[in-house]
């Protein structure tokens, strides 16, 4: 009885243990809000806080230079150390040089309108400025309905104008946003409201086609609705349109980067940062490691509040070893990612203080140093990166070109810093493994989680020791079966003895 | 050897009994008829077998290679694993005899977790040789462990079926029914003590707020 008693007390405390479980197993996971520092997320789907990678080196502003404040300005392009911006409010591009000798910004000059056939024609809202490779500028004057080709003194060339196609509805018009031009200069213009892709021109303004249309995404569910709708519900529905680009950037190689923020549904579905190749199909690598394959930005997200859904990239910028910075204008962070779609680092916020933002709309690099553009207080913050982020970058610059051994050194000197880093340790071990260091190899791999990898070292690190104990294994196995035989025969015997006796 | 195991009149200790289970593996149908009816396992060595199978459980978490089980270190709870093995097995065994007594089931409660344990013995065996296995293949040869266990489970749950049809003299057309219904059962249980757990609480969060009132009140 006294046993029966204890045993069902036993089983009421697992009880009582079971439901007191969930509370502690869950544990919290990151809710909405803007964070102020810099994390990057673990295998487990956690925010894992690290050093800072960038910090904030300047801020600029019009004001700096005595020609009034900037006024939401949309535009921000970099070509060495020029930088231009599209003071947008201003009806106005502004182009300061950065010099590099005693690290001033310094004013260049400011563009309000062009001559045209001896006329001026001045700027109206211009969102976008580019500068090509030849030299020649090139800007969206958004609200002019044209983008205006000049030379590299804003002499006007010629301009690209709504194109007289069938494609292009006669009713919409044309305001150009965002454009680039490639190496085989081809233009791609991003223009408000057309959903068929970038709008593709050739150098003299004509149109010869669309590039890179994201393709339509149809639920199951609203597809079994629409089939069995009437002719009249079906023109309530909404239409299932392609989501419009809302920016394009332009990498070293001539590759097109396009970023997409109006997708509805999961991101990791919507691949809202694309590279686009000639014909337009998306040839971004999302091989990152861990759960979440594809770049999309914050991985939890609430969905109530000021800030909230899934992160909304506003721009994006290449580096030269293929990594990218993505724009979250939702939450006004910065996402990192490496040329295979792992996140390195996050960072940036929403806020009045240094390194936030409230409204950030565009983003480029000179050199590693990133210029931010607020279009709700017009200055441009200047991010520099700091010895940690540093080192994360030249050990990705090795990775890229294959220098495996050389980056595990900077890959050592980041663990010294935030031995959390997930991608330290999968570096470290790729080095062990070019370098044949199966097991070390391994541990690097088992402690990050990464099983794929792991794998492939152990398959290796197999291959190595069946090689290294092949004669042991051989004797073992030889011996083995010569006892069995031995121990067969000597039981035999004893049997066929005992059979005797009795 | 294997004659040994074939002949049923070596299953009398509880060694003996344990073997047992091996016999009804391969041999389920005449092997869960002679279960109970002839004494050839017992509720003790159900109890032995339930342990290795909690053991196996647990050692699967923590042994096996982390390419194929993944264990969060900070969350994981190995009780959690004893309780998400034996839990399961009694909610069966009693819902599957409350509803089995209704419908003619010759089985008791006792012959319902004797079975139940005994036909998940390839579950158990072949998860013992999953854990030495996946220690020796790589992440890309997974399928090889994966495939076994999905194995291990389609046997036993066919295995339990057979018990159920042979311990309580049903066809499989019933056996397999009350086996649904069991599994119904299992939820509604679980749903009687969530809300007598909820009740309870609700109670002791009533007295405890009834007290502070008065504290309030008289201080």
């Amino acid at each position: 009885m006294k046993l029966k008693l204890r045993l069902t007390l036993v089983f009421i405390l697992i009880f009582m243990y079971l439901f007191a479980l969930p509370a502690s197993a869950i544990g919290t996971k990151t809710g909405a809000g803007p964070t102020n520092y810099t994390y990057n997320f673990s295998f487990w789907g956690e925010e894992v806080a690290m050093p800072d990678a960038y910090y904030v080196s300047a801020s600029i502003t019009g004001h700096d230079f005595g020609i009034g404040n900037f006024n939401s300005p949309h535009g921000l392009y970099i070509r060495d150390n020029r930088i231009y911006i599209c003071d947008t409010g201003n009806n106005r591009i502004v182009l300061i040089e950065y010099n590099d000798t005693n690290g001033t910004y310094e004013f260049i000059k400011e563009v309000g309108s062009v001559i045209i056939n001896g006329e001026p024609s001045p700027l109206n809202a211009p969102h976008d400025i580019f500068e090509h490779r030849t030299g020649e500028i090139f800007i969206a004057d958004t609200e002019n309905n044209r983008v205006l080709r000049l030379d590299s003194d804003f002499n006007y060339i010629n301009s690209i104008l709504k194109p007289n196609d069938a494609s292009f509805e006669d009713n919409l018009d044309f305001f150009p946003s965002k454009l680039v031009v490639d190496h085989s200069n081809r233009i791609f213009v991003q223009a408000r409201h057309v959903n068929k892709g970038l709008m593709e021109y050739s150098l003299d303004g004509v149109f010869t086609g669309y590039m890179g249309a994201s393709p339509v995404q149809v639920n199951i569910f609203d597809y079994f609705w629409k089939m069995i709708a009437t002719e009249r519900q079906r023109e309530q529905m909404t239409l299932f349109v392609p989501t419009e680009y809302n920016n394009v950037a332009l990498d070293h190689e001539g590759f097109v980067y396009a970023t997409l923020s109006t997708f509805t549904g999961p991101p990791e579905n919507a691949d809202p940062i694309r590279r686009l190749n000639a014909v337009g199909t998306d040839i971004l690598i999302r091989n990152g490691l861990f759960g979440f394959a594809a770049p999309f930005g914050d991985w939890y997200w609430s969905s109530s509040g000021a800030f909230s859904g899934p992160s909304r990239f506003a721009d994006v910028v290449v580096f030269e070893n293929d990594g990218y910075v993505c724009l979250d204008r939702r939450r006004g962070r910065l996402f990192s990612y490496d040329f295979q779609g792992n996140l390195l680092y996050v960072f940036g916020g929403v806020g009045n203080a240094e390194g936030r933002f409230l409204d950030a709309v565009a983003l480029d690099r000179m050199g590693t140093s990133l210029f931010v553009l607020d279009n709700r207080t017009g200055a441009i913050t200047r991010f520099d990166l700091t010895a940690y982020g540093q080192y994360i970058n030249d050990a990705m610059n090795y990775y890229f070109i294959g220098l495996y051994n050389e980056s595990a050194v900077l890959w050592d000197e980041v663990l010294r810093l935030n031995g959390n880093y997930d991608l330290a340790f999968i570096g470290k071990g790729r080095a062990a493994l070019r370098n044949e260091n199966y097991r070390e190899a391994m541990s690097f791999y088992e402690a990050k989680y990464d099983q794929e990898n792991y794998g492939k070292a152990f398959s290796l690190y197999r291959k190595q020791w069946i090689e290294e104990h092949i004669a042991a294994i051989i004797i073992g196995l030889v011996s083995l079966y010569v006892f069995t035989k031995i121990l067969g025969i000597i039981l035999k015997i004893r049997k066929r003895r005992k059979g005797k006796t009795s | 050897m294997i004659a040994a195991l074939k002949q049923k009149s070596t299953y009398t200790t509880l060694g003996g009994q344990l073997k047992y289970s091996l016999y009804c593996m391969f041999h389920p149908a005449d092997g869960f008829w002679c279960l109970t009816r002839e004494n050839r396992a017992s509720v003790a060595s159900a109890n032995i077998l339930l342990l290795i199978y909690v053991i196996v459980e647990i050692l699967k978490y923590n042994v096996t290679s982390f390419q194929f089980v993944f264990k969060h270190p900070e969350y994981y709870n190995a009780l959690f694993t004893v309780l998400s093995v034996v839990l399961p097995i009694f909610l069966w065994s009693i819902a599957n005899w409350g509803f089995t007594t209704l419908f003619n089931g010759k089985g008791k409660l006792s012959d319902i977790y004797v079975a139940t344990i005994y036909a998940f013995t390839p579950h158990i065996l072949l998860n013992a040789i999953g854990i030495v296995i996946s220690r020796v293949i790589t992440y890309d040869e997974g399928q090889l462990y994966r495939t076994m266990l999905t194995i291990a489970l389609i046997w036993s749950v066919m295995l339990a079926l057979v018990a159920m049809m042979q311990i309580h003299d049903y066809t499989l057309l019933k056996a397999v029914s009350t086996s649904i219904v069991a599994i119904l059962g299992i939820g509604f249980i679980l749903f009687l003590f969530l809300l007598f757990f909820s009740l309870i609480s609700d109670a002791i969060m009533y007295f405890i707020s009834l007290y502070n009132e008065i504290v309030f009140r008289f201080y």
